[in-house]
This record gives C-alpha cells, structure tokens and sequence, in this order.
C-alpha cells in the first residue's frame, strides 16, 4: 500500500516507531497533490515548502529523542474558512483576496503542535455558503468518484481531498452539513461536534450560533485522533465549552451492542431517492447484527427544519459579513465619492451572487416589521426541534438518517434554484439547531457514487456516535472503497 | 406572505450596505419572493408560548479579565487596501 492511502493511525504509528521519516510521509502526500490534483481541484493553495519545513524540523527533534506528539508527521488540509498565521484566508470569496491573517485559529494551532503537517488550504462555497463547491469564487472542486458531479460542499475542498488520497485527515466547518453533505457525498467519514466542543477562534464566522469545526477522515479511527486534538476549552473563545471529551479510544472498541438507534421513520417517508434508503437500511440493519436495537422516534418538527435553518443562517450571516466593508482588510473597490459608495461598491463586487442573495435574506428577516414573523419565529421553531431531539434522546441513544437525499448531482444541475439547493440540508441542518453532534459514514454506493449514514447524538455525546460509527466499520468494508482516480 | 418588490429588495439592500446591479434587483426580487413563500410553513406553527432559543449551549465559559496586549498597529494594518499615518483612511465623512 502506497504512504498516501494509508491512515492517520498507522502514519503518526510508525513515526513514532521511526519506521517512516515525517518528511517521506509528507513528499508522498505532496507527489499524490501534484498527481490528482489538476483533476480534483480541492485546494486552493498548497503549503508544500512549509509543510516539508515543518516536517524535517520534527524529525529533527524526534531524532533528538523528544516524545512523538499524537499526531506525528500526520498531513492534514485545512479549509480555507480558518487561519493559519501569514498564510492567506479567502473563504472562497473575493472580497478577501490577498488577505493574510496575524494569528492561527486554536484548532490548526493544536493540530501543530500535536506534530501534525498543514498541506494547504482546501476549496469552499464563498464563506461557507453552499452545498456543491460551486460558489467557490476561484474554482469549482471535482468529486473524485465522479469529475462531471459535485463534492458537495461547503467543505467540498476538503472531503475531495481526502477521498482523493491527497490528505488522510482534513478540518472542515459545518453551520448546516457542511462537513457531513461533502463527506458523505466523497464517501469519506464527517463529523460535526456538539456545539462548543471546538474552539472557533481563527475561524471566519457565518451564522455565529450554527459554525462548528470539525474532521473529515477516510476512517471513524481517524476522525477521533483528530477529534481528540482539537476538541476542549479555549480562553480565546467563550463559546468554547469547558466541558472535557471522555477517553474516546474505548468508545471506538466498545461495540454496538445494547445501542439503541432511532429511527424517524415518519421524516424519511419521501423525498429520498430509492438506491440511497436502500444503503441506508441495510445499514441499519448492519448495525442490528452487530447488537443495536432500533426503535422508532418522531421528531415532528423535522419538516421545518430547513425553512428555519435558512432564516436563522441568514440574519446571523448578514450581520457577521458586515465587517467586510473595504476598509480594515480585503478588497476595496470604488468609494471615491463618499463612504457609503465605498462600502457599497466594495461588497457588491466583492460578494458572489449566493452570498448577496443570503445577505439581502437576512437583512429582510431581521429588518422593522418583518422581525417578529420571521427571525423570532424562526428561533421559537428551533427551540421546538431541540425539544423533539430532547424527547427522543428519551428512548436511544443515537438517530439514523441518511446523510443527504441523494448523491452527487451535477454541476449546474440546482445552482438556478436557490430552494432547490437549499432542500438538499434536509438531514443535516436539524443538528446544526438543535446544537448537537452528527457523524457522516460512507455506507455503499447509489449507483456509481457513494452515500451515507448519518447518526446524531446528545448534546457533548460524540463518543456514543464514534462508537457505533466504529462498529460499523469493523462490521462493514464500504470504507475500504476508493474512487479510481 | 409579504409581496417583494424591487422596492423591497432596494430597501433591504441600503440596510445591507449592498449597491446591486438592476439584473440582481430583479432576481432577488423574484427569488427572496420565492424563498419567503416556501418558508410560509413556519407561519402556521402555534409558537406564541416557545421561547426563542437563541444559542445552543447554556452557559459561556467566562475567562479572567486580565489585562493582555492587543495586535500590534503594524499588524492591524498590514492587510488595510488603504492604510495612512497609522489609521485606515476612508474618504471625508463631515462636510
């Protein structure tokens, strides 16, 4: 098996047994970059003289006898949305080009310092706003199993990365599926932690009561050393739970057995395309024989879910891309007249169609007599589907979705109906409200292209998730799977 | 359900900050009309006694107030389009 199909867990393994320089892993993660790259697309700027600096710098202090940090040597991608110190960020978007930050966010400063090796920054919707990676202002990222179709997206960058061999691991952030839609749409694992498990400093916000930082990973193993590292408190952010993440090894050995997986069957009675219910219950039926019950739970607010997704990321967002003005970083365009021509020149060329089109949406959702039918609604019916996960935590101990409705679609093929796109966080954005975790596992293909199984947990219960997700994956091979590129 | 018209968009796009040209006046017109009637559901839901849930987690994890530095004004300016004699210059907002 060639270095680049290999797992985080068997890299930073033999590192520290000093079997496998970091600079050989790193050079055989780059020569993979420099070979499906070209087709793939998912980065937007590769770090090969930093990354090859850094590793050589930790070999050299592993030959110096110093302990081998959890991740050694491990290459990781990073989604272009979170800072790494004199690095540009663009979050995909125009109005930040050029923009280099003065500080890494916590997560990537941990993954450094855990001896992990940055490769580069990964391709994204602009600001994180987007479920195909087509509204990337730089490039469209290709789905490795599939060049004619989406990775899905927002961390479409980073899923392609990671299926594609470029990456074992990747950090992506997820406000409405944003890790766990790409995952599942590259057939590799997503998770997104509850809400506040992971610090967002150095992350670039979008909907500041959604965003969560999470890994994208080919194996549940994987996701939970990465999980491991960045996962904890923060001074830098007081969002940032102190709350401390339990001995995630165990979990990933204990078993399904006496899992109780819920199962809304109400929530997935249409809308799903038949070959992806058809994975999604011989998983369900793969997690039974491995000793999960599966019972029956009714969330039924599901079906406002997206409607209430789209109004609370909306005003969120308009009010956090506000800072974008021409004046303290980014582009400047225009405004030779007076201030407010500066602003508005600026954000109008800066801005691709999709995020105007959600600024103008959460401006009107927030705006003087509109607030009370829209954005206070919204957030009434959030606290109605947080109850119904709160009822059904009652009877299991994870819910099973599909990931998403179907798999990839075709470039173009929703990017003419905002609604339509929008539809298609059906089974993500319910997490992203009611705050709590969500794994994405690859469980088969639908056709030629893969699909997931989606399982959310209670609130700072990652461990139950990764858990049966592990499970699944000693009992299933439908990870083992590669896209021939 | 609100009628959207261009007013509204031009309206809603001054709040913003956005200058839009009239093709997006147009399709945001038309799209947000689209937009709001699909989430028209909401409307119907008996919602008058649910408090709004504004966060996902109770409690913030407060830090010390201690005093630190901040970014150094150098580095605050480095990625300025227009920075001058140490501040970032925008043009003449007063008379």
């Amino acid at each position: 098996m060639s270095l680049y199909q290999c797992s985080a867990a068997d890299l930073r393994t033999r590192v520290a047994a000093r079997e496998l320089s970091c600079e050989e892993v790193t050079r055989a993660h780059l020569d993979r970059v420099a070979a499906v790259e070209p087709r793939v697309d998912a980065f937007l700027c590769v770090l090969a003289e930093r990354a090859l600096e850094r590793a050589r710098g930790l070999d050299r202090s592993l030959a110096a006898g110093a302990l081998p940090p959890p991740l050694a040597g491990v290459p990781v991608a990073v989604k272009d949305v979170m800072h790494v110190e004199g690095v540009p960020t663009t979050c995909g978007s125009r109005i930040l080009e050029g923009y280099r930050p003065p500080f890494t966010a916590t997560a990537v400063a941990r993954l450094e310092s855990a001896g992990a090796i940055i490769l580069g920054k990964t391709n994204m919707d602009e600001f994180a706003m987007g479920s195909s990676t087509e509204r990337s202002a730089y490039k469209p990222t290709r789905n490795p199993w599939d060049l004619a179709r989406v990775p899905g997206g927002s961390s479409g960058g980073s899923a392609a990365a990671v299926a594609a061999g470029m990456a074992p691991l990747a950090l992506g952030s997820d406000t409405g599926g944003s890790i766990r839609q790409p995952a599942a749409l590259c057939g590799v694992v997503g998770l997104k932690p509850t809400y506040g498990r992971v610090s967002r400093y150095g992350l670039v916000a979008f909907a500041s009561s959604l965003d969560q930082i999470g890994p994208l990973a080919r194996t549940v193993e994987d996701a939970a050393l990465l999980a491991a590292v960045i996962c904890g408190e923060d001074p830098r952010d007081a969002t940032c739970s102190r709350q401390p993440l339990p001995d995630l090894r165990s979990a990933l050995t204990a078993g399904a057995a006496g899992l109780r997986i819920g199962v809304p069957r109400a929530f997935l009675a249409e809308g799903v395309e038949p070959d992806t219910l058809a994975r999604f219950h011989e998983a369900l039926a793969a997690l039974q024989a491995e000793g999960a019950t599966l019972v029956d739970v009714v969330l039924p607010h599901l079906p406002h879910a997206v409607a209430t997704y789209y109004l609370v990321a909306t005003a969120e967002a308009s009010s956090n891309l506000a800072r974008y003005d021409g004046v303290r970083y980014g582009r400047r365009t225009g405004g030779e007249r007076d201030l407010a021509a500066l602003y508005g020149e600026t954000r109008d060329h800066g801005f691709g169609p999709e995020v105007k089109r959600r600024i103008i949406l959460g401006t009107f959702a927030l705006s003087s007599g509109y607030y009370d039918a829209y954005y206070l609604r919204a957030q009434k019916v959030r606290a109605l589907i947080r109850r119904d996960f709160d009822l059904a935590f009652a009877h299991c101990d994870a819910i099973a979705t599909p990931t998403t409705p179907r798999p990839a679609f075709r470039f173009g093929e929703k990017t003419k109906d905002p609604v339509q796109m929008y539809l298609e966080d059906i089974f993500t954005v319910p997490a992203n409200l009611a705050g709590i975790p969500g794994l994405s596992l690859p469980c088969g293909l639908a056709g030629e292209l893969p699909v997931g199984l989606q399982l959310l947990g209670r609130p700072f219960d990652e461990a139950t998730l990764l858990r049966a997700g592990a499970a699944f994956q000693r009992a299933t091979r439908h990870h083992e799977r590669r896209p021939a590129l | 359900m609100p009628r959207v018209t261009v007013e509204t968009v031009d309206h809603v796009a001054r709040l913003a900050r956005l200058s839009l040209t009239d093709d997006e006046r147009s399709l945001f017109a038309r799209q947000l009309e689209e937009i709001l009637a699909w989430a028209q559901s909401l409307q119907a839901l008996p919602v008058d006694d649910v408090p709004p849930m504004t966060h996902a987690l109770a409690v913030a994890a407060w830090r010390e107030d201690l005093a630190r530095d901040g970014t150094p004004r150098e580095q605050a300016l480095a990625g300025a389009p227009d920075p001058a004699e140490g501040l970032f210059r925008v043009p003449r907002v007063i008379g």
